[in-house]
């Protein structure tokens, strides 16, 4: 039985596809299930940093097209997840260079031995956009509260809607205060803008920034607020029903003060 | 305490509100001039029912999209040449469509239309309004469900075109024939 | 419509220097190119400078958005480049500035749609009429960057301070003409992680680009809220960020500036109070 393909994509840069990737894969992985990465982002490729495996790359994606080397040696294992494993980008090629048809090949061919391959796709909606999503069955739009951002998103939407791959949508970097204070659009707006069913809510957590610097998932340390969402987010995706974190669930703070009130 | 300062402090409108009201009217449009040719299927339906009811100058009605304060509102200006007594039980088929349909931009500005039958008693130009979404979030779902109808439909609508398109052609080469 | 093209018309002046025209790019999308070319934009044109800002992300346009301006677009560059509307009545004004105008990005049509030697034939065009042309280059290194760079002579390329940007800033400065010397600005600063080593500082990011640094700005949550009401931060007076845009302006126009300040706000009441009092811009 071949696995899930998984596209993850946004329109928009910058609001997490990458980081997103890199976690629910390795949240998938640390569940046992046998997950690979594909970076999709000919020419600009993360994934390899943000996964911390940037210097073990011997052959990429377009090698493997090309036929200079073997998919299994271009894929690479992470260390600290078994059953993860990461296949590169080519970071001095154009997109041009992997038509949709050679992208679905690869796609289909990974999923005979994986039970999950998530796509990381450019931003964008060129071409790097439409290899990416043409070997996927499913998708995950990851987006921010922020009205450019959901724009973009909105588009993608329409694009997947068009070739009828079903989405679900993670909301990233949720910063609850400012919701809470009516200076950002809540999950709830967001879902309802785009029409969409909701996969995740990510809080804006300035510790992605760090482990980003260093090259580990931040599903690595268990005790990290994140680890637990992204945990969330690969169970929601196995189809198991969770319950979504109340971000506005009163902190230390929050709860003495509300001692202090009741007393 | 703190919510009393706030209430001073902050604008009236949460930037958040803002926000969402902005991005519903810019999506609105987006998902409008998504489709140049759904908008082209829906003017020649909306001419089509018009039609049924009074007699139209097709060659010059327009069928555009405006933002508003606060709204988007279609715009549709029809030359109405005259009254039919009995409704038409179905539209006469659309003309050929016009040279360069562009339907998203606005009109240019054009002189007021140039037939109106005597039997209209109505001395102001001859222009039907219906606003869009009077009711914000009904109107982005309902754009959203609509969506996904409209590609469906955009296929079929596009095939029906052609066939109409071919009979235009077939009626002409009938009448070259007689 | 009228007005806007009798608005624009006035903007025009027969003879004078053509105007530079400065792409802002980043490779990476999602770090600020957007909002930078928004508030720089808007900071030039409140020193007087006749100022037109191109949104060259077609398909996937914000800078109306980031202007506020969205609901006024009626045209957009390819309408032009494909002579459906002429240049007139295309510009948008903007709301706040007599000087800065809006060419909009087409929403529903492909980057591949872009012939570049129209758009370099139209950046010629605006720098004749325009004191700065700011071009915001879509995201990535496809056809949409080579079509935003084509008419520029200069570019300010927009990183943050995350391994992942200043790897595609890299890439994407290698990319541009070799005799082409990019300014740098530097977004989304954190001065508190970096002092905790959690964030790479202003340092360690030119360490590895190497390019004239043109400015720095924080991270603020007020960004955000600037682009949910779609009025940019460069107007707001009491902003520490408009004022890193004010300079950002200034420098661009000639002015002779000291390097940026980046060292981490000092924290505790004092410390704010006199940064918020302090001369920034």
């Amino acid at each position: 039985m071949s696995g899930r393909r998984i596209v993850i994509t946004s329109g928009k840069g910058g609001v997490g596809k990458t980081t997103t990737t890199v976690n629910v894969g390795a949240a998938l992985a640390k569940r046992g299930k046998r997950v690979v990465l594909v970076d999709a982002d000919i020419g600009l490729r993360n994934l390899d940093l943000v996964l911390g495996v940037e210097k073990r790359i011997v052959f990429d994606i377009v090698e493997v097209i090309e036929g200079r080397c073997q998919l299994r040696q271009a894929l690479i294992r992470d260390k600290r997840f078994e059953s993860l494993h990461m296949l590169p980008a080519a970071q001095t090629r154009e997109k041009e260079s992997i038509s949709e048809e050679q992208m679905k090949a690869v796609i289909v061919e990974l999923a005979e031995s994986a039970d999950f391959v998530l796509i990381d796709c450019p931003a964008g909606i060129e071409h790097g956009f439409r290899s990416a999503v043409a070997g996927a069955t499913e998708a995950i739009v990851v987006t921010t509260p922020e009205v450019s951002a959901i724009r973009d998103a909105d588009r993608v939407v329409g694009k997947l809607n068009a070739e009828r791959i079903p989405l679900r949508v993670i909301v990233n970097r949720v910063r609850p205060e400012m919701v809470k204070s009516g200076e950002m659009m809540s999950v709830e707006d967001v879902c309802e803008i785009l029409s969409a069913e909701l996969l995740g809510i990510v809080p804006d957590d300035e510790e992605v920034i760090d482990t980003t610097n260093r090259g580990e998932p931040i599903v690595l340390d268990e005790s990290k607020r994140l680890a637990t969402i992204y945990d969330k987010i690969a169970r929601r995706l196995g189809g198991d029903v969770v319950a979504f974190t109340n971000l506005e669930a009163p902190g230390l703070i929050g709860r003495l003060k509300t001692l202090w009130k009741a007393g | 305490m703190l919510d009393f300062f706030n209430k001073f402090l902050r604008p009236a409108q949460p930037s958040g509100a803002t926000a969402k009201e902005r991005l519903r009217l810019v999506l609105l449009s987006d998902h409008l001039s998504l489709a140049p040719d759904v908008v082209e299927a829906l003017k020649a339906d909306l001419l089509g029912v018009i039609s049924r009811y009074v007699e139209i100058d097709r060659a010059h009605a327009d069928v555009t999209f405006e933002q508003r304060a606060g709204e988007l509102a279609m715009l549709a200006s029809v030359p109405i040449t005259g009254v039919r007594r009995v409704p038409y039980e179905a539209a006469p088929p659309p003309p050929p469509a016009p040279a360069s349909p562009d339907p998203v931009r606005p009109p240019a500005p054009r002189a007021p239309a140039a037939v109106v039958s005597e039997r209209v008693p109505a001395s102001e130009p001859q222009a039907l309004e219906l606003p869009m979404a009077s009711e914000p979030t009904a109107a982005v779902k309902a754009s959203n469900a609509a969506r996904r109808r409209r590609r469906r439909r955009k296929a079929n609508a596009a095939a029906k075109r052609n066939a109409q398109q071919q009979g235009a052609v077939q009626q002409m080469n009938t009448t070259a024939q007689a | 419509m009228m007005e806007a093209f009798e608005e624009a018309s006035q903007a025009s002046v027969p003879v004078r220097p053509l105007g530079r025209a400065i792409v802002v790019t980043s490779g990476k999308g999602g770090v600020g190119k957007t909002t930078t070319t928004a508030n720089v934009g808007t900071a030039l044109a409140a020193r007087g400078a006749r100022v037109v800002l191109v949104d060259a992300d077609v398909g996937l346009r914000n800078l109306d958005i980031v202007l506020g301006l969205e609901s006024r677009v009626k045209f957009h560059l390819l309408d032009v480049l494909e002579e459906k509307a002429t240049l007139d009545e295309a510009l948008v004004r903007d709301k706040r500035s007599e000087t800065l105008f809006l060419l909009a990005a087409a929403q529903t049509r492909e980057k591949e749609d872009v012939d570049t030697a129209a758009m370099v034939a139209l950046v010629e065009t605006l720098r004749a009429r325009f004191d700065y042309v700011l071009i915001d280059c879509p995201a990535g290194i496809e056809m949409g960057f080579k079509n935003a760079v084509a008419g520029a002579q200069h570019a300010i390329v927009v990183c943050t301070p995350e391994v992942s940007s200043v790897r595609d800033a890299d890439r994407v400065v290698g990319l541009l003409p070799t005799d082409w010397r990019p300014e740098l600005i530097v977004n989304r600063l954190r001065p508190q992680l970096v002092k905790k080593g959690k964030m790479l500082s202003v340092d360690d990011v030119n360490a590895i680009l190497r390019l004239p640094l043109l400015g720095v700005i924080a991270d603020e949550p007020n960004v955000i809220v600037a682009t949910n009401r779609g009025e940019p931060l460069a107007l707001d007076a009491t902003s520490v960020t408009g004022a890193a845009y004010r300079t950002i302006a200034a420098k661009i126009a000639g002015e002779k500036l000291p390097a940026p300040d980046v060292r981490p706000p000092s924290t505790g009441i004092i410390g704010k109070l006199g940064s918020l009092f302090g001369k920034r811009g």
